[in-house]
């Protein structure tokens, strides 16, 4: 016959003392661990939502990202001219050569200077990436030294508002406009003209850092890679954008991750640990009760069940309440450098709901973990000798 | 003294609570441990930097190359006692992830400006000698197995191709936190080869020694100066400032992982602070019977206090001792935090901190003991 749950629920709130302090280890724990997993998710969601996966990036072969890759103009114009590649309707290839450079600009936070990604292209770009916006003033006119600046390079920076005039590489810029590329890593770069942004970083303005160009149709990719690869006049490396962005994203999430389960892991160490220990003395404290209810007839089984209900309740509001504390996290903006591209870096954390569901797992794990013991102490008593003691 | 057999027995009277207890302050400690080492590692660079160096970079950024033609001109600015340049190599061994720094160094000026890297000196004149010669840090070594005389080819992702060095020499950091990841090479050799190729006859960045910390905000604005209004503008700042700002450029993931450890830290030293003043407060008649037998006041505080005491200690020397453990096993990220060490610094910052929560959660419950009457102590048997 089983204990009626009535019992457990009322004994922690007889005991609530103790049962809070189990509480606030768990819910510390599945917070810090929710709050890590939304930080990488966040820094590669930012990555991997600035890929389509209708385009195609070109770089030079064996180019580790943008910042090393070089593509020349000939390239350039026979890629474009691949019968996948989409035109618009002025039947113009929707191709998109950029340049890829950093520059050193104040962060408005500390006063110290960070690497912005500076990118020069053609206004083209606009219809290549139809997910960036106009949001304030206008796009740059091409051979005018003119920038556009990120929607979260804005926020970060000192000095780009609309209108102000920015000097780098022996140039004064004006900001013309400011754009919004869906939270994705566009957002915390700066757009200028090519042949402008190449005189100023004095490269030659017949070579660009990559080209990317929008496909048919995704299903295209297969057939645009091929043709590309096997044209003798070109040395390029091809891949989906989102796939290379993806792949940007790769040291600084498995940095997060790792350490975030490392400390999660850690700290999961120390929760069990309370949480054996609360279980462990309310076994102590209540065992004349589990030896009456033991004399009353309720059997080894159901005492183990019983505590191991009240183990589980107290993790599961813990694991809870974890995923309460975190929730505000969501779409939190913070910023760092990705190191694989020497580039600041804005990005929102996620938590999504599998984090939240992953959370109360951990929260259930470790009350099981910290409740079995107990239980199967408690379910052992004497009997006998229980009922005698004080 | 004679007290102890008494505290042990306390301590041993409910094993698997002491073991626990014990056990979440190791953890907390543990925690500690490893949190002090991941900030170190964030930050790397900044503490060991040299105060009498100066980084010279492209004022653009630091992407932006400077001419050879420099190193000369900087000799000549007043209180400069030496320059020497680097150039990012960028390149990778194997697979991307195995990343570590390298630099194409000028061999003759680069070893006095950094006399913190040992490097045997038959060693160093066998790098000298071999044009395709390296030096490679002791910690990217035992990364990957090299020994001196090991032929490892890189591939060039900003001169492209397959370069092959020769390991010449490894060096060892003179002091804790020297960054041992480092894989140097002529930077004569870079030149030779890219000439077919982009950026002959400039450099990275600059590395200059100046003669007294104290100028070097006035040296810095001289050489800026200097190079004001030419083709390549100077940005100057010192090492330690360069080292900084890079470090800040980490952002608010450092300041986050930060304020939650401490968060976490802070929660867990509180669980185990009240565990043991749980194990006091049972334990209150017997305290009682004990004031009867006419043990003082005083004695009943000491007994109690060094119970908490003891469990703080071993707790935290347990936590400390895996954590260092830990740290010397290496950076966990595999190649991404190459400065992870725990300072004995550090470890005795770790240490007080758990005395101090043994003597802050057994003071209450010590103090209450020693306030306790005895008459309403022993009404509670």
């Amino acid at each position: 016959m089983a204990i009626p749950f009535s019992y457990n629920i009322r004994s922690v709130v007889a005991r609530w003392k103790a049962a809070v302090v189990s509480v606030l280890g768990i819910a510390g724990t599945v917070g810090v661990f929710i709050a890590m997993l939304a930080m990488a998710k966040g820094f590669q969601a930012t990555l991997i939502s600035s890929g389509s996966t209708s385009n195609a990036i070109i770089r030079r072969a064996g180019a580790a990202s943008e910042m090393d890759s070089g593509v020349s103009l000939d390239q350039v114009r026979v890629i474009a001219d691949a019968t996948q590649v989409a035109r618009n309707t002025g039947g113009e290839p929707l191709s998109s050569p950029e340049v890829v450079v950093i520059g050193a600009f104040q962060l408005k936070k500390s006063g110290t200077d960070a690497n912005v990604q500076i990118r020069g292209m053609t206004p083209l770009v606009l219809e290549v990436r139809p997910s960036v916006e106009v949001i304030a003033g206008r796009f740059f006119e091409p051979g005018l030294a003119e920038l556009v600046v990120g929607s979260n390079a804005l926020e970060i920076y000192e000095g780009f508002d609309l209108g102000s005039t920015v000097s780098f590489g022996s140039q004064d810029w004006k900001v013309v406009g400011i754009f919004d590329a869906g939270g994705s890593a566009f957002d915390s770069e700066i757009w200028a003209d090519y042949t402008i942004l190449s005189q100023a970083f004095k490269r030659p303005t017949t070579v660009f850092s990559s080209l990317t160009t929008r496909l048919n149709s995704p299903t295209d990719f297969e057939s645009f890679k091929d043709a590309l690869t096997s044209d003798p006049r070109l040395t390029v490396q091809v891949e989906r954008e989102q796939e290379y962005y993806a792949q940007q994203s790769q040291m600084v999430s498995t940095l997060i991750r790792v350490l975030g389960f490392l400390v999660a892991f850690v700290m999961a160490i120390g929760a069990v640990f309370g949480a054996l220990n609360t279980m462990y003395s309310a076994v102590a404290a209540r065992a004349r009760e589990i030896a009456t209810m033991r004399a009353l007839g309720f059997g080894g089984g159901s005492v183990v069940l019983s505590f191991l209900f009240e183990s589980l309740l107290i993790a599961v509001v813990g694991g809870v309440l974890g995923c309460i504390a975190v929730l505000p996290l969501n779409g939190f903006t913070a910023g760092t450098i990705n190191w694989q591209t020497f580039s600041h870096l804005a990005f929102a954390f996620k938590v999504t709901p599998d984090l939240l569901v992953a959370g109360v797992v951990f929260a259930v794990l470790m009350g099981l973990l910290g409740g079995v013991l107990p239980a199967i102490r408690a379910a052992r008593l004497q009997v006998a000798h229980a009922l005698r003691e004080l | 003294m004679k007290f102890l057999p008494f505290i042990f027995r306390n301590l041993f009277r409910k094993k698997t609570r002491t073991a626990l207890t014990v056990g979440s302050i190791a953890v907390a400690l543990f925690l500690f441990g490893l949190l002090v080492a991941i900030e170190t590692a964030l930050n790397a660079g900044v503490d060991v930097a040299g105060v009498d160096r100066l980084i010279v970079r492209n004022k653009t950024s630091l992407i932006m190359p400077l001419p050879l033609a420099y190193q000369e001109r900087l000799r000549q600015i007043d209180h400069v006692n030496e320059a020497t340049f680097a150039t990012w190599f960028g390149g990778i061994y194997q697979e991307p992830k195995n990343f570590f720094p390298q630099f194409a160094i000028d061999t003759e000026t680069y070893r006095t400006l950094f006399p913190e890297f040992v490097i045997p000196d038959d060693q160093w004149q066998a790098f000298l000698a071999d044009q395709e010669g390296a030096v490679v840090g002791k910690l990217t070594a035992d990364r990957f197995g090299w020994k001196v005389g090991d032929r490892i080819p890189i591939q060039g992702t900003i001169w492209t191709g397959t370069w092959d060095f020769n390991i010449r020499a490894i060096y060892e950091g003179s002091r804790g936190g020297d960054d041992e990841s480092q894989f140097w090479f002529q930077w004569k050799y870079l030149e030779e080869r890219r000439q077919t190729s982009f950026g002959g006859g400039t450099v990275g960045w600059y590395t200059v020694k100046i003669d007294d910390p104290d100028n070097a905000v006035a040296v810095s604005k001289a050489i800026d100066d200097r190079f004001a209004n030419s083709a390549w503008e100077t940005s100057t700042e010192t090492e330690a400032a360069f080292a900084a700002g890079f470090a800040k450029q980490i952002g608010n993931i450092r300041m986050l992982i930060m304020s939650i450890g401490s968060v976490v830290l802070f929660t867990l030293l509180l669980v185990t602070g009240n565990t043991m003043a749980m194990a006091v407060r049972e334990r209150v008649p017997e305290l009682g019977v004990l004031k009867t037998l006419g043990f003082g006041d005083k004695t009943v505080l000491f007994m109690v206090l060094s119970e908490s005491l003891v469990i703080a200690a071993v707790g935290g020397a347990l936590g400390l001792g895996l954590a260092k453990l830990f740290t010397l096993g290496g950076d966990p990220t595999g190649g991404m935090l190459p400065l992870f060490h725990l300072s004995s610094g550090d470890m005795v910052l770790g240490a007080t901190i758990a005395l101090v929560v043994g003597l802050v959660a057994g003071s209450i419950p010590a103090l209450t003991a020693m306030n306790l009457r005895i008459v309403d102590a022993l009404r509670r048997v």
